[in-house]
């Protein structure tokens, strides 16, 4: 059976890295790993929780919602983690996701606990 | 005061990749695929819903809602509401006949919230599926995945839901069923109904106007609910919080991802509304047991994740 392919995914702002294969996206592998380094949301390209900047190494990207990522940021290297292939060892930048202004149930929720 | 509208009708919902959708929608939930129009949209519905459709997949570059619409009694209903909408002062639209195979015109009006809602008075009717509409029996072998029985509600984001509601009670006839109050006795959610149900359609305040958070489906059973969760974990389906009861409806839920972000909700049981009933009311003070009635802790993702 052939060796699985592992890629070196090193998340420099957090300076932590975890690995991840190439049938795989990074946030799901890193979430298998129990690794923490991304924040996460939908899984599925919509939400925009999990923008990243990938500042070197190949890769390939499913479709992610343009409400996150738009053509321009697409060729600078912008993408959302739970739509990213790696193809060679990669070094990103994680948290480029901008929350909105918080909601009024959310400034609720921050009085009460929240995990 | 009930002004004719009669029931959530149908949610049309932009997803990235319609074979990945249809993996949710059609095999994971159990809705069935009733047609695809010129347009290359898919048109569901769940296996106990008369009218031909309930759901319809779009595909596109951003994946969120694109209107719910709701059944009102006759033509007579829907002009009448035409008129009272434009006087409110919402943007309205007609669509003609057709737009929506097999569905009739619709008026199309947006809110104080930012989303687009429609109404519309016809659409054909092809009955239950899998079982005859005399001596029927009591489901229909050949389901898939979970099994759901009907498009039953939709939870929306935005700012301004004081606006919504009072569009919602005084031009559609809704009763504000259930509410969460915030300190200054501000209301934050609001979860309306047109029927005994405890929502048809519920609000979150929240700067953003026009987020969708979940479309939910209905189960008979907790049963369900629970195996909706392992065919959830067997499919390794992106999974946000559940099988838990909400204290807010006291619904018996499941939350979950389609593969383009859209959240999904199949639940169970719940409040029943009638219109003398005052609202039920939750304070924020008690949020996390409001939300989450078992945890009695909010997760980040239920209240920032939208599309």
């Amino acid at each position: 059976m052939a060796t699985e392919q592992l890629y070196r995914i090193r998340i420099v702002n957090r300076d932590q890295e975890f690995f991840c294969t190439e049938d795989q996206v990074l946030l799901i592998d890193m979430e298998r790993r129990s690794a923490s380094s991304i924040n996460v949301g939908c899984r599925g390209g919509g939400c925009g929780v999990c923008k990243i900047r990938i500042l070197n190494g190949d890769y390939e990207t499913k479709r992610m919602s343009r409400a996150h990522i738009s053509e321009a940021e697409e060729k600078q290297g912008f993408a959302l983690a739970c739509r990213v292939f790696p193809r060679s060892d990669m070094a990103v930048e994680s948290d480029h996701y901008i929350a909105p202004e918080e909601s009024p149930y959310q400034k609720a929720a921050a009085q009460v606990a929240v995990r | 005061m009930k002004k004719g509208v009669m029931r959530p009708g149908h949610i049309q919902i932009r997803v990235l990749d319609m074979k990945e959708a249809l993996d949710h929608y059609r095999d994971l939930l159990g809705l069935i695929e009733v047609e695809t129009d010129s347009q290359g949209r898919v048109y569901l519905k769940g296996w106990t819903e008369i009218d031909k459709f309930s759901v319809v997949l779009r595909e596109a570059d951003e994946p969120g809602m694109d209107f719910v619409g709701y059944k009102v009694l006759d033509n007579q209903t829907l002009e009448k509401l035409h008129g009272e909408l434009v006087e409110f002062g919402c943007n309205v639209e007609e669509i003609p006949a057709g737009e929506l195979n097999g569905c009739g015109r619709r008026i199309r009006f947006d809110s104080p919230t930012g989303h687009m809602f429609e109404i519309y008075a016809e659409k054909e009717q092809t009955g239950k599926w899998g079982v005859d509409e005399v001596n029927p029996e009591a489901w229909p072998r050949g389901l898939t995945g979970m099994k759901v029985t009907r498009f039953d509600h939709c939870l929306l984001y935005g700012p301004n839901i004081a606006g919504t509601l009072e569009l919602f009670q005084t031009v559609l006839g809704f009763d504000l069923a259930e509410q969460t109050l915030d300190e200054n006795g501000t209301r934050i959610a609001q979860f309306l109904t047109v029927s005994q149900k405890a929502h048809d359609v519920a609000f979150i305040e929240c700067p953003e106007p026009g987020k969708f958070h979940h479309a939910s489906f209905l189960l008979d059973t907790w049963e369900d609910v629970l195996r909706a969760a392992d065919l959830i974990s067997m499919e390794d389906v992106s999974l946000d919080i559940g099988p838990t009861r909400h204290g807010l409806t006291h619904g018996k839920t499941i939350y979950f991802f389609d593969p383009s972000g859209n959240r999904t909700e199949v639940f169970c049981g719940g409040d029943y509304h009638y219109p003398d009933h005052p609202p039920v009311t939750w304070t924020t003070d008690q949020l996390g047991k409001a939300i989450f009635y078992h945890d009695r802790v909010l997760n980040e993702a239920f209240l920032t994740v939208l599309t």
